[in-house]
């Protein structure tokens, strides 16, 4: 089980700020996979060329990054503070 | 060190921030602070409220290893970071970056370095309102990148 979370302007495309995945994606490229399988807007947010940045138990995160049960994965777009 | 982190939806008193990083520590010689402010204006609009998101939790961690690194590459006696959350406007500040050190020069980079791997590195989200009402995400900025790689080459 993974918990997925979804922040700012993802969130309000996707309306969702989080969910909890039952299987486990070996990779966070997995898991991107298989979020824009969904088709529609999931596609449009997660398939290739779209900026989306990942962090794995709230540390940025590759994309090959391996994924474990119990993981926290955050997604976001370019952050914007300061 | 002495090392303050903060993150807050209530008013950033900047000034009021600066004395506790340097007061009773008579080694240090220079503190450097950066103070960012809401615009009135964004890529030529009138811009009127602000809202700042962040995610809770790896905020605080991004925030802490930025600190780290920058302690790593200097000399420091201080540092304090506090960051607004929630709804601010222009002329309010938005951060702020105090370094303390024996001298000026190791504050001086290590503030600017601090500011430049925070725009690039803390998970934060700007969402602003035009004076005519519409909101929009503020869009992250390629000079900003460039500024936070530059310190990449010089380490």
């Amino acid at each position: 089980m993974i918990r997925v979370l979804y922040f700012a302007s993802l969130r309000e495309r996707l309306s969702c700020s989080d969910e909890t995945l039952e299987a486990v994606p070996a990779t966070v490229t997995d898991l991107r996979a298989q979020l824009a399988g969904r088709g529609g807007i999931w596609h449009e947010v997660f398939a290739d060329g779209q900026r989306v940045l990942a962090a794995v138990n709230q540390e940025m995160a590759g994309a090959g990054q391996a994924l474990q049960d119990g993981d926290e994965v955050g997604f976001f777009p370019p952050v914007t503070g300061g | 060190m002495n090392v303050e982190i903060r993150v807050q939806d209530t008013p950033l008193d900047a000034v009021a921030e600066i004395a506790p990083v340097y007061a009773g520590q008579a080694s240090i010689g220079g503190v450097v602070s950066f103070i960012g402010l809401m615009r009135d204006m964004n890529q030529g609009d009138a811009v009127s409220t602000m809202k700042l998101e962040h995610y809770p939790g790896m905020t605080e961690k991004a925030l802490a290893a930025i600190v780290d690194e920058a302690a790593s590459r200097w000399d420091l006696a201080g540092v304090r970071l506090v960051h607004r959350v929630g709804e601010i406007r222009p002329q309010d500040p938005i951060v702020l970056v105090c370094v303390a050190s024996a001298h000026r020069g190791e504050a001086f980079r290590a503030c600017e370095f601090i500011i430049d791997y925070l725009k690039t590195r803390a998970p934060f989200w700007k969402r602003e309102q035009t004076a005519e009402g519409k909101t929009r995400w503020v869009d992250s900025r390629g000079s900003d990148e460039a500024a936070a790689a530059a310190w990449e080459d010089s380490k």
